[in-house]
């Protein structure tokens, strides 16, 4: 639909400093399409989490930004979360709250569909993992009631 | 047609014929942006610096390491060109364009040895020592850039983990954390401790965290929080986290984290009235019984 060809950014994520940098791109690119202050913080929640996935989970991969936008018009932003891990043995089981094989609370992969619009995962066993995610500018996202 | 070997040849006309110039070269030199951009009080001080320089590759080219970025010769002139390199960064010059413009320095003394006397034999292999020690002056310019760089980072670092989580004491018995930036396990584990030391030296029975300065709570911060909290449970001390901010508020309830049993309050200003309202509530109720 939309021919408008805007910047993709490419950024690696191998260690933790690699997720600071990731948290400040997102958020700036946030800003710079127009997201207001609840969705900016939101979008950079969900990167946080899956791209500590894509570090803890994956053994590191990268993750790109897109500028998209819709038949509708609307603005939007598209993460892409890609590691070369061992993938998701269960994918059902890695949405449910609470689940975790890192020690973590199991709250990052499910509260992060929570916390966007769009929500997709591919994985294979053995060859890797993308999650990808899309937040549109000012619209209230589906969460919980 | 000589019985001297042709590169210590060479290395005693390089030298030689860097003392010699050193005077017009360092003139030459302090017209250029290397020089000129830094020394800039007097013009005296970039000649100065000129002369230091060649007289430190005259040394390098004599004790014929010219390869070498550990001669002894270089040591003398590195400050100097760590504070070159570092004025340069600061104008905003990458290291591609730092090193260009050192290289440009090699032009002048290039010119005078292509003058100097002697057969055209030894002019070439002089020419061609000379350019071997300015290019191993380039990486000694660069080496030492990134060296500062590297320190820099370092020691922001440390001042990061250290004083980005200061522990003040409110009241008394009361201690507050004011977080600031992202709170990653190295930095909360560093809270913690923090924490729980002046929790002791303070006999504070309640701690506020506040989190006004985090800009991003996701579930490893909240996790760290909330280990944190029970931490200092364990120390006899009651937490308050402040500091929530709208969209922050928003965001965890969508991402599923609830910090439980955990007392929070919007802002620091709030925690401080909570705190006090308890003891003053714990003085009365002790009160009555003596």
């Amino acid at each position: 639909m939309s021919t408008d060809e805007r910047a993709t950014v490419s950024l690696p994520v191998r260690n933790d400093a690699d997720l600071m940098t990731v948290r400040q791109r997102v958020r700036t690119l946030a800003q710079e399409l127009g997201f207001g202050l609840v969705q900016q913080t939101k979008l950079v929640t969900a990167a946080s989490e899956l791209a500590r996935n894509t570090l803890i989970h994956g053994g590191g991969g990268s993750v790109t930004v897109d500028a998209v936008s819709d038949a509708q018009g609307r603005d939007g932003l598209t993460l892409t979360f890609r590691d070369e891990g061992s993938g998701i043995t269960d994918v059902d089981r890695a949405l449910r709250d609470g689940y975790s094989t890192a020690g973590g609370l199991g709250m990052g992969l499910s509260g992060s569909k929570r916390l966007v619009h769009e929500f997709s995962v591919d994985t294979a066993l053995g060859e890797g993992t993308t999650v990808s995610v899309t937040l549109w500018r000012g619209h209230a996202s589906h969460g919980p009631r | 047609m000589t019985d001297v070997p042709p590169v210590g040849t060479a290395t005693s006309v390089v030298a030689r014929l860097l003392r010699e110039k050193k005077e017009h070269i360092a003139q030459l030199w302090a017209d250029q942006p290397l020089f000129q951009a830094v020394f800039t009080v007097t013009r005296d001080e970039a000649v100065e610096a000129g002369r230091a320089v060649l007289e430190a590759l005259a040394q390098v080219a004599e004790s014929g390491r010219v390869d070498d970025i550990a001669a002894p010769g270089f040591a003398m002139i590195r400050q100097q060109l760590a504070a070159m390199s570092t004025s340069r960064t600061r104008s905003g010059l990458s290291i591609g364009q730092i090193d260009r413009e050192v290289g440009a320095l090699g032009a002048a003394p290039a010119e005078f040895l292509e003058d100097a006397s002697g057969d055209t034999d030894e002019r070439v292999r002089a020419r061609l020592l000379w350019s071997e020690l300015l290019a191993t002056l380039r990486v000694v310019v660069i080496e030492t850039a990134l060296q500062e760089n590297r320190e820099i980072v370092e020691r922001q670092r440390q001042q990061l983990l250290e004083m980005a989580t200061p522990v003040v004491k409110l009241w008394d018995r009361l201690v507050a954390v004011p977080l600031i930036g992202m709170l990653d396990s190295a930095r909360s584990q560093v809270v913690m401790e923090n924490l729980l030391e002046a929790i002791v030296e303070h006999n504070a029975t309640m701690a506020i965290l506040d989190i006004t300065g985090v800009p991003t709570v996701d579930s490893l911060v909240a996790q760290h929080l909330m280990k944190t909290v029970a931490a200092a449970r364990l120390m006899g001390a009651d937490c308050v986290i402040s500091g929530i901010r709208p969209a922050i508020a928003q965001t965890m309830v969508q991402l599923g984290l609830d910090l439980g049993p955990v007392t929070t309050r919007a802002t620091l200003a709030d925690a401080l009235e909570l705190a006090l309202e308890r003891q003053s509530e714990q003085a009365k109720g002790i009160a009555p019984r003596h």
